[in-house]
């Protein structure tokens, strides 16, 4: 398939015109108890054609993709737009598609056709086995996605872009259960462990070391004692800072939240317009950038859905809000600075303000000094549990592994630790910053957002935090 | 697209080999997005798409997958041929899969619904103008949406709808909001307007100065919207046979310590409203009615026939993941005009927000109010409350602090549209709470 001969061949009236093609491919392989549940690939295929006329922009997602198909979705959305331009919310030029040439391709070292899907199997299989460290591990479970995916986007303004993505997610899980008490442990929480990275990622030995630990952790979890109630110093690992950072700075900052696009929906947003340049987000300490370029993370690329090219922008410097999460028409809308983030999930869906790589950038504490400074808290790993308020105010997060810290020293191992907080505060009372040995690179492939709904990847890394004087409780 | 269907349908079946059993899944929309912001276009577009899924067994091992159809006989003909191919190379390199259920069902169904809809470039003008001065957020779809089985034994079911919905959120200058969703299959212009005319007024009541509660117990009434939030989460670790044999339940507790919810709850998987088709990937069809929770006890599960040979029970044709396909909670007594009296004083929620399990296995949901809530006192709306956040167990607020169920049912249609436009929707109705922890 030729996109610029579709493109040329296009017959409409329209002040710009835009084809995106997006061809993806997912694999899916879990393995339960060592028995197959899912040996699946899902191939989706399509094309979004988008038009701007009279200053509104409509689109037409199609998988037809011969010359016809994309002339009638051509023709359907100039009717749309013409339609709906007598009622626009904002009425766009054409500088909200700026004009983008470039390439991206993400990094891997073996490809993914390397490992036969048999080999796979019998991978998950050896990884539910070594889960199952005893008979109080009653289910076990190895999980295996890989995400290919090749986007081509081509305009009438001479945007040219094409990036092709490897990604790789993985996750083991061990449910032990003894008595009445059940309790679960897996690779980091929430699929957290999701890189653009190629079969490397299943380095057989690697792979069984982490199973046996997980399985041992979730062993080590039903004689716990329950997580202690009360308000005290909380250490976050960074695979639940990713969480933390996501739900609580992400979706807070991003523009077409705060101008109230997902009022309906995912909610507003705390942050206000006049708060960018002026807004005490968190400590001195936290810094927050939008990194598209950090090597492996999940959500690196070269160019948004609307052809802004992406580059590393700080969004918070020393804990003040300088920056938003907005693409070109959030830009134009309000007037803030943004960055590269205007995403679609995928050909059938328009593109919005997106999270991409947003991370918290690392101290210069080491992770023992930051225990030694404890003198009663809990340290928490591998979210669990995730709510938050629509105006991303009161959130309420709960982890699968905690330990109790009492003078300076990590001590006993508690169940179902959880806390709760509102942001601002939450984030002005990190006390403590992890440095670079301590800065760990996750991501998620399910960002849920936008009506009609899209779900999306997100890149998160993050060092080692310690929070004074946090709300923390234990389980039922 | 039905024809589509078959046509790929009787020129796939014809060409398996010896031993190879195949199930087809249909899955497609033609659909119409309108987003509107502050009662104005925020984007429009439509999209049209078609899936086609294969399920291939050959001696006891599976292999699944899916494609995207343009809509082209001969090159969906192709795909599809393409896909088989590649199945059939990856299903001998699979270990054999002891719970392999074969898509060997031959029943057949077919059922069509047309609608009466607004051609898509029509709807801006026909909803924004009615929308007067107040502040809308929210999203119209409609169009047609499609589902489909076929297997190699000879069952064939196909299910097509048209249907609308415009799912919105009226706010204030205060930012105090009500939340609503007008959906059917035959549009009327003069009931849209009656209903949005409706919610309007309902929006003046949140004008009044919000009042800003303490972290606590209260009495509580929880309206029907939220109380179909709560009934989704037991799709997530909760109905499912599977997971309460995984130890990843919350109603583990009510089959292995025998523990009981309040007589005033029942709870049923019921497909007589016929939002959803009853047949599912398998092409199995679901009974009309399976009572889950009955009186407070838990009677059934939802059980897939992969699960039923796995552990040696009888199937009820759920789908693969056990999720609930037509939720459907059993009336009370509670009558809508005695509602704030019997709730005397304490909040009233209209809407949930955010739900998530905090404890799964404990049974303990935390979520957000959002939207129209209000301070009771003495049976009257005194003020809109500020957003809180609730962390309570289904063993109490479902349980002992379950008091009066409403005598009326409503339908809460999922407007949901992540892997395409949903078809369910909850029927249930609202509660009154002698206690519900309000924490943040
Ligand atoms: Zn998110």
């Amino acid at each position: 398939m030729d996109l610029h001969q579709l493109l040329s061949g296009i017959d409409v009236r329209a002040d710009w015109i835009g084809l995106r093609y997006v061809k993806e491919n997912t694999g899916f392989r879990l393995v339960r108890d060592g028995k197959p549940e899912a040996n699946t690939r899902e191939s989706k295929q399509g094309v979004m054609v988008e038009v701007l006329v009279n200053g509104q922009f409509a689109y037409y997602g199609t998988s037809r993709l011969d010359k016809p198909g994309i002339q009638a979705a051509a023709e359907r959305a100039v009717k749309l737009a013409t339609a709906a331009s007598k009622y626009s919310l904002h009425s766009f030029g054409t500088d909200a598609r700026p004009v983008a040439k470039g390439s991206y391709s993400s990094p891997f070292q073996t490809a993914a056709d390397a490992f036969s899907p048999g080999e796979l199997s019998d991978l998950l299989i050896k990884a539910t086995a070594e889960l199952k460290v005893s008979d109080k591990v009653v289910t076990t479970n190895a999980m295996a996605r890989t995400v290919e995916t090749e986007s081509h986007f081509v305009a009438s303004n001479g945007s040219d872009v094409e990036q092709k993505y490897l990604m790789v997610s993985a996750d083991y899980s061990a449910i032990a259960h003894e008595g009445s008490v059940t309790q679960k442990r897996t690779d980091g929480g929430l699929l957290a462990k999701s890189y653009q990275a190629g079969m490397e990622v299943f380095n057989e030995a690697d792979v069984l070391a982490r199973c046996r630990n997980i399985g041992a952790e979730a062993v080590e979890l039903l004689t716990a004692e329950e997580c202690p109630t009360g308000t005290m110093d909380l250490i976050l690992a960074p695979d639940q800072m990713m969480l933390q950072i996501h739900e609580s700075v992400g979706h807070a900052l991003e523009i077409d939240r705060i101008l109230g696009d997902e009022r309906n929906y995912a909610g507003w947003s705390f942050v206000r317009l006049e708060d960018f340049g002026k807004l005490q987000y968190g400590s001195p300490l936290m810094n927050i950038t939008f990194d598209p370029y950090v090597e492996n993370q999940f959500a690196s690329y070269a160019y948004d859905d609307g052809g802004l090219k992406a580059e590393k922008e700080f969004l918070i410097k020393d804990g003040l809000l300088i920056r938003g999460l907005g693409g070109m028409e959030s830009q134009l809308r309000s007037g803030i600075n943004g960055v590269a983030n205007f995403r679609a999930s995928s050909w059938n869906r328009a593109p919005i303000d997106r999270m991409a790589n947003l991370n918290l950038e690392p101290g210069n504490s080491t992770q023992d000094e930051m225990i030694a400074a404890v003198e009663r808290g809990v340290y928490m790993t591998s979210n669990r549990s995730w709510s938050i308020d629509d105006y991303r105010n009161k959130f309420q997060f709960g982890c699968e592994y905690g330990k109790l810290i009492e003078n300076g020293k990590l001590t006993k191992t508690v169940k179902n630790p959880n806390y709760r907080a509102i942001s601002n505060p939450f984030w002005r009372s990190l006390k403590m910053l992890g440095n670079r040995d301590t800065f760990e690179v996750y991501g998620t492939p399910f960002c849920g957002k936008g009506e009609p709904n899209q779900i999306i990847r997100v890149g998160h890394a993050s060092p080692l935090c310690l929070f004074d004087s946090v709300e923390i409780f234990g389980g039922a | 697209m039905e024809k589509l269907f078959k046509q790929i349908n009787q020129t796939i079946m014809a060409e398996l080999r010896d031993g190879e059993c195949l199930g087809l899944g249909f899955g497609g929309e033609q659909s119409a997005f309108t987003r509107i912001n502050a009662a104005k276009v925020r984007q429009i577009g439509n999209v049209d798409e078609a899936d086609l899924g294969f399920n291939l067994i050959l001696n006891g091992r599976r292999a699944t997958g899916s494609i995207s159809l343009s809509g082209d006989l001969d090159e969906d003909l192709s795909r599809a041929r393409g896909e088989l191919q590649r199945l059939r190379t990856e299903v001998v390199q699979l270990p054999e899969d002891p719970y392999l259920v074969l898509p060997e069902s031959k029943e057949t169904s077919r059922s069509e619904k047309h609608g009466n809809l607004p051609d898509a470039e029509a709807i801006p003008g026909i909803l924004l103008p009615a929308m007067g001065n107040v502040d809308l957020t929210g999203i119209w779809a409609s169009g047609r949406v499609y589902q489909g089985s076929a297997n190699s034994s000879g069952g064939y079911h196909w299910f097509a709808s048209d249907s609308f919905s415009l799912d919105y959120s009226l706010i204030t200058p205060s930012e105090k909001m009500v939340k609503a969703t007008y959906a059917g299959t035959e549009w009327d212009q003069a009931a849209y307007e009656a209903f949005l005319a409706d919610s309007i007024t309902k929006l003046e009541l949140m004008s009044l100065p919000p009042k800003k509660i303490e972290p606590g117990d209260y009495r509580t009434f929880i309206a029907a919207a939220g109380v179909s939030d709560i009934l989704s989460m037991f799709s997530w670790g909760g109905v499912s046979e599977a997971a309460i044999r995984q130890s990843e339940s919350c109603l583990g507790k009510m089959r292995n310590e025998k523990v009981k919810l309040s007589s005033l709850f029942s709870f049923s998987e019921d497909y007589s409203s016929g939002f959803a088709p009853r047949f599912n990937g398998n092409g199995e069809v679901a009974p009309e009615k399976t009572t889950l929770i009955d009186g407070g006890e838990l009677t059934n599960t939802l059980v897939s026939t992969r699960t039923a040979k796995e552990y040696g029970v009888e199937s009820n044709f759920a789908s693969e993941g056990e999720s609930m396909r037509a939720p459907s909670m059993a009336a009370g007594s509670l009558k809508e005009s005695e509602i704030l009296a019997s709730l005397g004083t304490g909040v009233y929620l209209s809407n949930l927000h955010y739900l998530n399990w905090s404890d799964m296995i404990g049974g303990r949901i935390t979520g957000m109010t959002r939207y129209a809530c209000f301070w009771v006192e003495d049976g009257k709306i005194v003020a809109p409350i500020e957003n809180m956040r609730f962390d309570d167990s289904i063993y109490s607020f479902l349980g002992e602090n379950l008091e009066a169920v409403t005598e009326k049912l409503q339908i809460n249609p999922d407007v949901g549209t992540y892997d395409g436009r949903e078809l369910s929707a909850v029927v249930c109705p609202g509660m009154l709470l002698k206690s519900f922890s309000l924490t943040l």
